[in-house]
């Protein structure tokens, strides 16, 4: 059913994603790719896959934006461009737009865990559902002819046949920098709640309406190097190599 | 409304896990390849495996489109077309065997060192290396050369060791890291998952580099300096610190040379090196009873400065005195080096005051009682938690090996080597200079249907190692080991073909070469070497370099030139193994090995690399592969990784030894080891008991424990070498003091920069060329997403970096008048590119980038003729030449570091001119067949369609 | 976004068939003309033929008829049950012209009210997008209700001209249309040219505290189905051409003639072809104003793609 749950699901099973460590190595955008090709749903194909034209479909992407600082204080890089990595998936928002839109009933979010997903057997392709997402979670497929997302793994995450420890979404397992964490974001002692608390976790485009359930960790605020170590230099000084052998002496006669 | 449960929430992954070792780049992390219905389902990080402890980067993931590439070869190929034009027709094993092993015989039985064996990307360099002193050439060596030999030759010259393979930052307990320079390509799991844990413990990162992008994008501090010139503001902070007198001198005294004694003797030929005594022992000046001592005298208190007379007369300082006379000097303060580094003072002083700040304020303490080697009882581990990394960055500039040594001497200088929270050694390492061989290979070395005498590769002690005759002419093709490059303990794989080319010093006849991708992007001067590939000898018609055996498992560009290919194949197919005798997989607290083995079977007439050696091995009755009968000894190479024993009881592997398979380092061989590493996730680990883990280079604990494991046989303590008596040895001979002396022609060159002490000067290139008509940098960063240019073939990973964008920097734009999707050429004193570019303004401004090796030929990797690879992308390495520009003194100059050898990629200067749009990089170069002929591939993949449901 | 010929057409065409639909079911037709059985026939001609058409699109075409549940939330949804619906009186109406030669006002006012609630379903589907800034305001389903009627009414002028009727009323109705659609579509575009986006790269990441953000690289070099579908951009010169060219053939040409046809006064012949002059510039025009309002609407996600 295309309705949004009309009460709030009682978890709200998400991703926190830190933009402070991710070096926008790719590794959660292919491992979510092999995951999910062979998983849920149709593959996820790729188009001239060794032509010039090569184009698959992805249900997790990594942008890299160029931030160039301006107004706000900028602790230690004022004027300096720097380059934040940003992981893209499905945030499985509260108010989904995607899901009210969809004309079949493909598209829902679950009562139980809030996730949002696609029955493949409903879809018609219309795309509609693309076109209602502002941040282009989903993707046509374009062999199957359906409409593909992430589906927070939950070929994975309640997958009895994979040890406990592992029961996460891929695109987290595979991290190496630990960059994306896994959790229910309606309990608020959960360590996902926590570190979104800690570290004033955002939501994308809030002014969409759309109440992302994934969160993003902002950058955390640069220290000039040497701030609050000035005095490490400064505690003695030597003027030139006399001086400095002087107290060399003096060192080496307490040792 | 209660959702309709319609998803299957615990279906199977897979109906089997085979656990094997990565090589979708070096890193070496562990798999679970996931097999179902005999296809490969799903490729994951391995939980238990000690590298990546369950993670995985992207190609690592990517391994199945890697491992079911079009591009694979699929049969031995025997050229049939010009070289070039890729045209070859299949042929059996048996022949190619044949042909390989008449090519080899004539030229062992003739004259062993017409051929070159020259090895790319291989992680079985003892096999490899043993093959080839069997075979008696002197002609081998693996890519160090053009890849980090600065690094690992002064790091193991300064430190015993140096960063990538050698050692790891102490990432649990360190609260400063600073890396320098690209650091993307290799170790880069452990790298990232270090990041990540600095971060969580809210130690700060600092990155040096001109390109913002990566790991330095997260880093909390970035250092944009100019390329080249990280040396100068290594040498500036230690000043710095020597100013403030932020250094460990306890630690200095213990475990450096900085109280040996230097002669002082100027015009002499001991002028500079150590005093000894009879036994050859350095000497030092002990401080409470005032006479000189040999180092290590129980109870002495050596002085670190002063000046003494020794009882003939000579007059001696303490290295140390030295040293801080040369750094104290005003032209390393920060304003002295701001410009030149681009780098503002207070952000150098900010930098040593960090420094100074976590390696003194926050030192840290453990607890637990070890013994010196001295026999002197600690309570503890003094921590200093500042570390370092390094790789490709500081490596790859013709003034490298002195910046990495210079690097290595802060270190030092600070007590942070092999400490809590710093840099720490892996074993093997470290390991002394004085346990790394000589080199061999000098025309008393070889002959005839008979090995070599030793190793190829090792270090020079002096003038007297190098590989040179009677003349001081070179004995390699490669030049390594001559005047040119003393101390190219890796070789010069990328001066090989320009060489063998010119006949200088001499013309070879077989060319071997094992996945280097030479014809491409491996080289210097692209275009040049594949025009020297093609060009042939007017006299008989013969190519000039007559024959070319390769080996890889894909269609690269250099497949095309050769004219025999040895199919390899995937890392999926193959045993491999990942040796303590090679580049063992170690961490600080362990010792540890891996293994790779067939996961999958191949579907193609390949074979292992590895097993093919040693084949030819056999065939061509080499000692060590054919036993007394003329048979060979070893089945297949994982026979021979169980079987083979370098010295008694110590093998490729050091896990599962002992016919019960509880030996580990030394032990019989064990016929079920594979099985056993196979069962314990293709990898084996031996924790290093708490005692020895820390100061391995002073650490009696360790040293014993290292020899009961075998990796020496008595114990190799490390001094760190800041004073290099080596260097002071060569300069002794380019001042026409010592014997041997070096050549006039290298004399200058020589005494330039083999300053025994850390030094910094200016990059050749960037000396030699006006700088106002060259006046910026471009280097190349290695995506985190692509291992070399091994990636293209790849669907997945090509969708990511399908073509490079020249990178600007928003001030050269500006000047320029250029924006993004405009054209340029851009210029070097050797070639010119037309290319595409893109605004950047996270970048040092006068460094222009790109990606690196993202531009392949058309026709390579069984891609289409018109893909944006070959369109659009394009290499560096056309505007780079293997010589450097005349300088008027008759002779062309290596672009290699002059101590090292070391391909300077990054000393280049360009450039910039706006062009008329194009549509195509250039240069061009002529599309090449698909060897073996074209079988075409799919224009749709649905990988894992069959398991949908 | 992507301006795909196939939403194109069926909007345009569907828009048109419905309207002539309207001004059927206001009886503003001589029932017994043969010309108004063909009106009847062409209305659901149109409309099926632009239903067909939006069918091309899907990914699985063949599921379509799912389509018809999730009207509760979904104005694709109710679109296609509007559509359906609507064709029950439209097609009793059409049986009735056709083979009894009558009007049945209850059934032709019902016919006209569904056709403009299915027209308002369509616009409704883009209006409805708040991740389409330029569509998501009421001026949306004003403009396509209009623009049906105005077209709907210059066919049914000329109907009216082929039947012998008297066409100023529904060429005077056209002509009201015409100005209120356009003096809408002006003031939609003027909405559309004033735009702040309430979306930015800076809320798109949030990242705007730290300065300005700007694309470095996007996460796949080649275009992906995102870029393809949300991507599409016109060059602002080029489109504001296009808009001109829209009002011209759209508006004005229509208009000139419509009113040169009642000024001339009745000469069958010549009216018939000057009404289908008419229309045929208004469906031209209405293809490049389709065309525009996809072209030049810009998608939030395009804050993550440099758009």
């Amino acid at each position: 059913m295309t309705s949004l749950p009309a009460a709030q699901p009682a978890r709200k099973l998400g991703l926190v994603i830190d933009l402070d460590v991710c070096v926008g190595c790719h590794a959660c955008v292919v491992s979510c790719k092999e995951w999910n090709t062979g998983g849920y749903g149709a593959a996820l194909s790729d188009q001239d896959p060794y032509g010039a034209e090569v184009s698959g479909t992805f249900l997790n992407r990594v942008h890299s934006f160029e931030v160039i600082p301006e107004g706000g204080e900028i602790v230690g890089e004022a004027g300096e461009a720097r380059i934040v990595h940003f992981p893209k998936s499905c945030l499985h928002c509260d108010d989904a737009p995607c899901v009210t839109v969809c004309p079949t009933g493909a598209s829902y979010k679950r009562t139980e865990d809030g996730i949002v997903l696609v029955d493949e057997d409903m879809c018609i392709g219309c795309g509609l559902c693309a076109w209602a997402c502002p941040y282009g979670a989903r993707e046509m497929d374009l062999a199957a002819g359906v409409m593909k997302k992430c589906t927070l793994c939950v070929d994975r995450i309640y997958n009895e046949t994979i040890q406990e420890i592992d029961r996460v979404p891929s695109c987290v397992r595979t991290c190496p920098a630990n960059a994306r964490h896994y959790g229910d974001l309606a309990d608020p002692q959960s360590e996902v709640s926590l570190m979104v608390a800690a570290r004033g976790g955002i939501d994308l485009m809030p002014e969409q309406g759309t109440r992302p359930v994934n969160k993003y960790l902002p950058p955390r605020p640069r220290q000039a190097l040497g701030a609050g170590s000035e005095q490490a230099l400064l505690a003695e000084n030597t003027d030139g190599a006399t001086g400095f052998f002087a107290w060399l002496d003096g060192v080496l006669e307490k040792l | 409304m209660k959702s309709k449960p319609r998803v299957e929430l615990s279906r199977p992954v897979s109906d089997e896990v085979r656990k094997t070792t990565c090589y979708m780049c070096a890193c070496r992390c562990g798999i679970d390849v996931h097999i179902k219905d005999g296809k490969i389902r799903y490729i994951e990080g391995n939980r238990d495996h000690p590298v990546n402890k369950g993670v995985l980067c992207a190609k690592g993931s990517a391994g199945i489109m890697q491992h079911y590439s079009p591009a694979r070869l699929r049969a031995p190929l025997l050229r049939t077309g010009p070289r070039g034009s890729g045209e070859f027709k299949e042929i059996s094993w048996e022949e190619a065997l044949g042909i390989a092993t008449g090519w080899l015989s004539a030229v062992r039985a003739d004259d062993p060192k017409k051929l070159a064996f020259f090895t790319g990307r291989d992680q079985s360099q003892s096999l490899t290396g043993f093959w080839a002193q069997q075979f008696g050439t002197p002609n081998y060596a693996a890519h160090g050369g053009f890849c980090s030999v600065n690094m690992a030759a002064a790091g193991i010259m300064t430190i015993g060791g140096a960063f990538w393979e050698f050692g790891a930052p102490d990432w649990d307990r360190t609260k400063l890291f600073i890396m320098f320079g690209v650091a993307e390509d290799h170790d880069s799991n452990p790298l990232k998952m270090g990041i990540a844990k600095i971060k969580k413990n809210g130690a700060r990162f600092v990155s040096v580099n001109p390109v913002r992008t990566g790991y330095s994008a997260v880093a909390d501090n970035w250092i944009g300096i100019r390329p080249g010139t990280d040396g100068l503001l290594i040498l500036a902070v230690v000043h710095e610190l020597l100013k403030a007198r932020k250094i460990d001198v306890d630690y200095l005294m213990r475990y450096s040379n900085a109280p040996w004694l230097v002669i002082d003797a100027p015009g002499t030929s001991e002028h500079g090196l150590f005093a000894r005594d009879a036994d050859g022992k350095p000497l030092v000046f002990e401080t409470v009873t005032e006479r000189v001592v040999p180092k290590g005298t129980a109870g002495a208190r050596p002085a670190l400065s002063g000046r003494y007379t020794l009882e003939d007369g000579r007059a001696v300082t303490p290295s140390f005195a030295l040293l801080a006379d040369k750094y104290l000097d005003e032209k390393y303060a920060p304003e002295a080096v701001a410009a030149e580094t681009g780098v503002a003072a207070e952000t150098i002083r900010g930098l040593a005051a960090e420094i100074a700040r976590a390696a003194f304020d926050e030192a840290i303490f453990i607890e637990q009682p070890w013994t010196d080697m001295n026999g002197e009882r600690h309570d503890g581990y003094v921590g200093r938690p500042v570390s370092f990394h390094a790789m490709r960055g500081l490596s790859a500039h013709s003034n490298g090996f002195q910046t990495a040594r210079a690097l290595h001497m802060l270190q030092v200088l600070i007590g942070a080597v092999d400490c809590p929270g710093a840099f720490r050694f892996e074993p093997p390492y470290p390991k002394p200079l004085e346990a790394h061989p000589t080199p061999h290979g000098k025309a008393e070395h070889f002959g005839s249907n008979k090995p070599l005498s030793g190793p190829h590769l090792g270090f020079p002690r002096g003038p007297e190692d190098l590989l040179v005759d009677a003349d001081g002419k070179p004995q390699r093709i490669d030049k390594a080991f001559s005047w040119d490059a003393p101390i190219s303990a890796h070789g010069l794989m990328h001066m090989v073909i320009a060489n063998a080319h010119a006949g200088d010093p001499y013309p070879i006849d077989v060319l071997f070469l094992y996945m280097a991708n030479m014809a491409w992007n491996s080289s210097m001067n692209t275009a040049g070497v594949i025009a020297m590939l093609e060009d042939k000898d007017p006299a008989t018609g013969e190519y000039k370099i007559p024959k070319i055996i390769y080996s890889d498992a894909y269609a690269s560009e250099t497949v095309a030139y050769a004219d025999l290919i040895l199919p390899d194949t995937t890392y999926l197919e193959r045993h491999d193994c990942i040796s303590m005798l090679d580049r063992p997989i170690s961490e600080p607290d362990a010792v540890q090995d891996a293994i790779r083995w067939p996961v999958v079977e191949p579907d193609r007439d390949v074979r292992g690399f590895q097993s093919v050696m040693l084949d030819l091995g056999a065939r061509l009755k080499l000692p060590g592969f054919v036993d007394q009968r003329g048979n060979s000894i070893y089945k297949d190479y994982a026979d021979y990784i169980v079987r083979h024993e370098r010295r008694p009881g110590i093998g490729p592997l050091a896990g599962f030894r002992g016919a019960n398979g509880d030996r580990t380092g030394r032990g019989a061989a064990n016929p079920d080891q594979l099985k056993r590493y196979i069962e314990n996730g293709s990898f084996f680990s031996a924790h290093i008991p708490l005692e020895a883990q820390f100061f391995k280079h002073a650490n009696r604990n360790y040293q014993d424990f290292a020899v009961r494991m075998g990796f020496f046989d008595t114990p190799q303590p490390v001094t760190f070498q800041l004073y290099s008596e080596t260097l002071q040895k060569f300069r002794l001979s380019a001042e026409g003091l010592r014997e041997p002396l070096a050549p006039e022609t290298h004399r200058q060159r020589i005494r330039d920069s083999f300053d025994p002490l850390p030094d910094w000067y200016r990059p050749f290139e960037e000396a030699a060329v006006e700088r106002d008509q060259f006046p910026y940098h471009a280097i190349t960063q290695r995506p985190a997403a692509m291992y070399h240019s091994w990636g293209s073939m790849n669907p997945w990973l090509r969708q990511i970096h399908t073509r490079n964008p020249l990178y600007v920097p928003g001030p050269i734009c500006d000047r320029h008048g250029l924006k993004d999707g405009d054209w340029v050429h851009l210029i070097s004193s050797h070639g010119r590119i037309k290319v595409e570019i893109a605004r950047m303004d996270a970048v040092n401004a006068s460094t222009i980038w790109t990606w690196n090796a993202i531009g392949k030929r058309k026709g390579a990797w069984s891609l289409d003729t018109d893909v944006p690879e070959a369109r659009k992308g394009f290499l560096m390495n056309h505007l780079i030449h293997e010589l450097l520009p005349p300088k008027g003194d008759g002779l062309r100059w290596s672009n290699s570091d002059p101590v090292t050898g070391q391909a300077a990629w990054y000393d280049l200067r360009v450039r910039i001119e706006k062009a008329e749009p194009g549509e195509t990089s250039e240069p061009r170069f002529p599309a090449m067949a698909e060897p073996g002929g074209r079988r075409g591939h799919p224009d749709e993949l649905r990988y894992g369609q069959e398991w949908a449901k | 976004m992507h301006p795909a010929l196939s939403i194109i057409v069926f909007t345009t065409v569907s828009g048109l068939g419905y309207g002539l639909a309207v001004a059927l079911g206001l009886g503003l037709l001589d029932p017994m003309a043969t010309a108004t059985r063909v009106a009847h026939v062409l209305a659901l001609g149109l409309i099926a033929a632009g239903l067909a058409s939006s069918t091309l699109h899907l990914g699985n075409p063949q599921r379509a008829w799912r389509a018809f549940s999730q009207w509760r939330s979904s104005w694709l949804s109710r679109e296609g049950v509007m559509a359906v619906i609507t064709f029950l009186p439209l097609a009793a109406s059409a049986w009735l012209a056709l083979f009894e030669g009558r009007y049945v006002p209850a059934l032709g006012l019902a016919g006209a009210a569904l056709s403009l609630a299915t027209v308002y379903c369509t616009a409704m589907i883009y209006a409805s997008l708040k991740s389409v800034q330029t569509w998501h305001t009421p001026l949306t389903p004003l403009c396509y209700l209009l623009f049906s009627l105005a077209g709907g009414f210059a066919l049914a002028t000329m109907f009216a001209a082929a039947g012998g009727g008297t066409v100023t009323l529904p060429a005077v109705l056209a002509l009201i249309f015409l100005a209120a659609a356009w003096a809408a579509k002006l003031a939609w575009r003027n909405r559309m040219n004033r735009l702040r986006p309430i979306s930015t790269p800076e809320t798109a990441t949030g990242l705007g505290f730290i300065g300005k953000v700007r694309l470095f690289e996007r996460p796949h070099i080649n275009d992906n189905y995102l870029t393809r579908e949300m991507g599409f951009r016109v060059a602002r010169k080029h489109a504001a051409k296009l808009a001109m060219l829209s009002l011209g053939l759209g508006g004005l040409v229509p208009a000139a003639l419509l009113v040169g046809l009642l000024a001339a006064g009745p000469a069958q012949g010549a009216a018939v072809a000057v009404a289908l002059l008419a229309v045929a510039s208004h469906a031209t025009g209405m293809l490049v104003e389709r065309w525009l309002f996809f072209a030049e609407a810009r998608h939030a996600v395009m804050n993550y793609y440099g758009g």
